[in-house]
Order: structure tokens, then C-alpha cells, then sequence
């Protein structure tokens, strides 16, 4: 009888402890692992809960000229922050891409109005400045073998120097320029919704840069350099040829970023677009690719710069200062930050 | 040399897969190696044994392409050799299960196995759009596996971050055995795995070997080398101190040797 009794209270409650460790296993750990295996699945949520938030408390928020007028202004840094997702999934970091892309859109702008050169060629030649500052970013990674946060630090100043003296400082007009530079701005009619070429283009380059990311090898190779560089290294991955080729590809797609640029503001400014340096990356962060590397996706990239466009948007329509709005984006970079490294601590 | 000979003489009549002669090494005033030689013959499975310090991975690396030796020759099959990178030794059918494992943790096990070699798909969506067939090299991922008898991974698509250490080690072997056309190298497979998953990779050893493959097993254990080595390479301060059989030998002779108490 005693020994019934001190034998079976026991037994039971451990039964239960386990049981409860066991669903806490399933609940969490489940929303944890599912986070870790599709990292694009949280701004996915936070998008999906700001816009209806933001519906609620605002009825203009949710009309289709409110949200086409949010994708235009999300058209340049969504852009820029495709640059800068390729660059940090190989744990590295590009503080120059606002500047690189002000650079080329500067090149772009004066050949055409100042040098009466035509469109196509300033184009071209403003493109393969946007891809120069790439290949000297890539060439300073991996010949030199310094860190990109101190490469790209550096390049930050000389871009922005460059642009300064190679424009005097003045602002070219969109009005003077040769139509093919302002076409990225122009917009078009789907039904009663107005589309901004621009937009168009960057859900292109989102799709393209999605499937060589996803369906090649070397995309895979991307990730591998950036997971693990020595375990690449000797699985036979050439490390420096994957890193150039990522800063090339940064410097391709901050090119045509220029040219969103001129489209959108309807002019090329020396000063104007600093601010893209840091807002590419936290559009990175928010949407849940890891500074460490290797992890993360285009995908959410697209959604953390449409993220930060609905909160800026949805705040200013809300009637609050602006102020607020930088206080929200730097709440929500935190708060990505602390998901992601919980995150990574999932294991299956 | 003359000890290998002496000892082995059945084997030497054979030509040499692998065939290494007087590799130096050194890491600024650090001697690495101190011209080794090293003999690999088809079908045999010779292990590295050596204090800390040795050169035991110096030599491994420089026999797989992760170090560039400072002088010395290699031969693949009679042919002379030089290996710059990893590649290099992949091509002439080298392939290394290294210490650090080499695996991406991010990366599901069909990737990991096919890194570096990815498949394509045939026609136009491989060539022009070089869009990877991720179901062939799941089902060649898996297939490789089931070969192996590696039976505790079921799901190629889970990310390697997630296995257990010698699960982590089968998909590195297993990488190693798909790919290896001539010799196999194993840096020390067993050292981070339970009693259990230790005689899985000591049983791979065997099949590979079977199947006329040579390995080169580095290894600390000493029942383990013993068990499945046919000769054993002895590395002692940057030399080859003697190469032995567990015929010849016993395991504390081997010890002796390799602490420099004995000589062959």
C-alpha cells in the first residue's frame, strides 16, 4: 500500500512534465523550425498584419492609388537592397551602393544634358559606372582580402566625393534630359490603377535575381560562401571568383537602380539618395536575411522594403511626424534582428 | 623506403596510385613536413598515425590540394602531378572527408553532396538558363546513401545544420565515395562519433575498399586503425618515422614509435 502510494504520484507527474515539455516542443518549436526553413515567412506575417492595421485605422490606406503610390515610393530602395541582399547572403556588407547608384545616375544625367550626348550611350556608359563601382568594391574584397565593411566604408567617401566634383553640385532637371533616362518614371493604366514603368522593372530584376539565387549553382555557391567560407573553399568552390562575381552582380543592379532613380525623382541630384546606404540594409534585415551570411532570400528583402514603405506611409497618413516613422524603422530593425537570432537557434 | 619494401614486398610490385615523394612544408620557422614519402597502392586501406603536431594534416593537405608543398613530387598513377587547390585533386579523383567536415550547415544534404558539381538539367533550361535538376540530385542523393547502407538519413532535403555529428560525417563520406575515383582520404572520421556511428564509418571504410578503392585514414584511435589498416604510415616530428602492418606490429610498438621510444 505504501509503496503503491509514494510509487504512483511520482510516475504520473513526470508523465505530465514531459508531456507539457513535449507540446511545448510542438507549439514553438514548430513556428521556430518553420521560420528557420522559410526565412521569408516572417515579414511575410508583419506585411500582412501592418497593412491590415494601417486599413483599419486609416480607410485611404487600403485604396489602390495609396498602394500603387507605396510601390513607387518603395521602387528605388527596393531595387538598391537587391544589391545589398547579394552581398550580405556572403556575410558581407556594401555601404557604398546609395552612393555607387547616385554616382552612375550623375554620369548618366551630364553626358546627356551637359555633353548632348544621346540617351543610349549616357545610359550605357552610366550602367558601366554602376558596374565599375562594383568591380572595385569585389577587386578590394578579395585581392586585397579586407573586410567589406571597411572596403565599402572607404569607397562610401570616394563615390560620394566623385559625384560632388564631377557635378559640381548641381542638379540636372528631368525635364532636360533625353525621354529614354525619365522613362522609369513614366506610368501606365491597368485598369483604374496607375503603374510606374520603374516598379515593372524591379519585379523583373526581383524575378531574375530570385532564379539564379534559387535554380543555379551559383546561387548555391552564394550561399555556401557566405554559410561557411573554408567549407566552400574545400568542397571546391573558387571563394574569390563567387565574391567578385557577387560584387559585379551588386554593381549591374545598382546600375539600373540609376536610372530608377532619375525616373522616380524626375531629376539626377548630387545629395539626394544618401540615405539608401543604410535603408537597403535595413530593408535586408527586416525582411529576415542574416548578417552572418548564407541565410535569408530576395524574397524578403522585397518584403522588408514594402514594410518599411507601408509604415512610412501608413504613419504620415495617420497625421504623425516623421520623426515617428524613423523611430518605427528603427524599432522594427531590432526587432528583426532578435527574431532572426532566435531563430537560428532552432534545431530540429 | 627501403622499409616499405623490406616489409611489403607483395605490394611494391604493384604500381602506386598515389605516390608522393620528399614533401617539404614549412609555416614561416615551423617545419611542417620534412620530406615525407608516402606510398598509396590499389585496393589497400593505409592509415596515418602521429602525435599532435607530426605533420599528420600537413601532409594530408598537401596530398589533396589544401596546401601547396614547398618542394617535393606527386604522382597520380605514374604521372606527375601538382595540386593548387582542392579542385586540382578532385580532378585526378582525390576526394577528402576533412577534420572540419567541409559541409555547408545552411545547405540540405542532396546540396551538400553535389556542392561544388552541381547537376543541371538537360536542353535548353540547363545550358542557356543553367537551371539545376534538384530531383535528380535528390534521387542520385539518396540513392548514393542507400548504397552506402546509410540508413539513418532518410530526408536529403533537411539542412545539415540539423543532423547529429555522425550523420554530418555519413553525408561527408558519402560525398567522398560518390565522387572518389581513385583514392578516398579520411581525416581523422571517427573522432567526433559514438561507439555505434564509429564502426558505420569503419564498415564504409571496408566497402570502400571492397569495391577496389584505396583509403588513407588518419586516425588517433589505435584499436580502430588496427582494426581495418592494411599497412600503417608512422609520422613522427615532420618524417615518416616507419611504415608498419598490425601483422608486424603491435598497437604499443606503433606507440612506441610514434613518441620516438622505439624505432622499426
Amino acid at each position: 500500500m505504501t509503496q503503491q502510494k509514494i510509487a504512483s504520484p511520482p510516475s504520473s507527474k513526470k508523465g505530465d512534465l514531459a508531456e507539457e515539455f513535449l507540446d511545448r516542443q510542438t507549439t514553438l518549436g514548430k513556428v521556430r523550425q518553420a521560420l528557420h526553413r522559410y526565412p521569408a515567412l516572417s515579414p511575410a506575417l508583419v506585411l500582412l498584419v501592418s497593412v491590415i492595421v494601417f486599413g483599419l485605422l486609416n480607410e485611404r490606406f487600403l485604396r489602390v492609388e495609396n498602394l500603387s503610390l507605396i510601390t513607387q515610393q518603395v521602387s528605388v530602395v527596393g531595387t538598391i537592397a537587391i544589391a545589398q541582399t547579394l552581398v550580405i547572403l556572403t556575410a558581407g556588407i556594401d555601404l557604398s551602393v546609395g552612393a555607387g547608384m547616385i554616382l552612375a545616375s550623375m554620369v548618366m544625367a551630364q553626358l546627356a544634358v551637359d555633353n548632348g550626348i544621346s540617351g543610349v550611350i549616357a545610359l550605357f556608359v552610366g550602367l558601366l559606372t554602376g558596374l565599375a563601382t562594383g568591380a572595385i568594391n569585389g577587386f578590394l574584397v578579395t585581392k586585397f582580402k579586407l573586410p567589406p565593411f571597411i572596403v565599402t566604408l572607404g569607397t562610401l567617401n570616394v563615390f560620394v566625393a566623385l559625384t560632388l566634383l564631377y557635378s559640381n553640385g548641381a542638379t540636372v532637371r528631368g525635364s532636360d534630359m533625353p525621354d529614354l533616362l525619365t522613362w522609369t518614371g513614366h506610368t501606365f493604366p491597368i485598369g483604374s490603377v496607375r503603374i510606374s514603368t520603374g516598379v515593372i522593372v524591379m519585379i523583373l530584376l526581383y524575378l531574375v535575381i530570385a532564379y539564379i539565387l534559387g535554380k543555379t549553382a551559383w546561387g548555391r555557391h552564394v550561399y555556401a560562401v557566405g554559410d561557411d567560407k573554408e567549407a566552400a573553399r574545400l568542397a571546391g568552390i573558387p571563394v574569390n571568383k563567387v565574391l567578385m562575381s557577387v560584387y559585379l552582380a551588386a554593381g549591374s543592379v545598382l546600375a539600373i537602380c540609376a536610372w530608377l532613380q532619375i525616373g522616380r525623382t524626375n531629376s539626377a541630384s548630387p545629395n539626394a539618395g544618401l540615405d539608401l546606404n543604410l535603408d537597403s540594409i535595413t530593408a535586408v534585415v527586416i525582411g529576415g536575411t542574416s548578417l552572418f551570411g548564407g541565410r535569408g532570400s530576395v524574397w524578403g528583402t522585397l518584403l522588408g522594403a514594402l514594410i518599411v514603405g507601408v509604415f512610412r506611409n501608413g504613419l504620415s497618413l495617420a497625421g504623425l511626424d516623421v520623426l515617428y516613422q524613423t523611430l518605427a524603422v528603427g524599432i522594427l530593425i531590432i526587432v528583426a534582428v532578435s527574431v532572426d537570432q532566435w531563430i537560428r537557434k532552432a534545431k530540429s | 623506403m627501403t622499409m616499405t619494401e623490406s616489409i611489403t614486398p607483395e605490394v611494391t610490385t604493384r604500381e602506386p596510385i598515389l605516390r608522393a615523394r620528399n614533401l617539404v612544408k614549412t609555416f614561416g620557422r615551423v617545419v611542417g613536413l620534412d620530406g615525407v614519402s608516402l606510398d598509396l597502392y590499389p585496393g589497400e586501406v593505409l592509415a596515418v598515425i602521429g602525435d599532435n603536431g607530426a605533420g599528420k594534416s600537413t601532409l594530408i593537405k598537401c596530398l589533396t590540394g589544401a596546401e601547396v608543398p614547398d618542394s617535393g613530387e606527386l604522382y597520380v598513377s605514374g604521372e606527375q602531378v601538382s595540386f593548387k587547390r582542392p579542385q586540382d585533386a578532385r580532378a585526378h579523383g582525390i576526394e577528402t572527408v576533412y577534420q572540419n567536415l567541409a559541409v555547408s550547415p545552411a545547405l540540405d544534404v542532396a546540396s551538400n553532396l553535389f556542392l561544388g558539381r552541381e547537376l543541371r538539367k538537360p536542353g535548353l533550361l540547363g545550358s542557356v538558363l543553367r537551371m539545376l535538376d534538384s530531383k535528380g540530385m535528390r534521387k542520385q542523393a539518396r540513392d548514393e546513401l542507400t548504397r552506402l547502407g546509410i540508413s539513418t538519413l532518410q530526408d536529403v532535403t533537411v539542412p545539415v545544420e540539423n543532423l547529429s555529428g555522425g550523420q554530418r560525417q555519413a553525408v561527408a563520406v558519402a560525398r567522398a565515395a560518390a565522387f572518389g575515383s581513385k583514392v578516398v582520404v579520411l581525416d581523422e572520421p571517427t573522432a567526433a562519433l559514438g561507439v555505434r556511428e564509429s564502426n558505420q564509418v569503419l564498415q564504409l571504410v571496408r566497402d570502400l575498399r571492397e569495391r577496389g578503392l584505396p583509403v588513407i585514414l588518419i586516425s588517433h584511435n589505435m584499436p580502430h586503425v588496427f582494426d581495418v589498416a592494411d599497412r600503417i604510415h608512422i609520422q613522427r616530428l615532420g618524417k615518416c618515422a616507419a611504415t608498419i602492418t598490425p601483422q608486424s606490429h603491435s598497437m604499443t610498438d606503433a606507440v612506441a614509435i610514434m613518441t620516438g621510444a622505439a624505432t622499426a
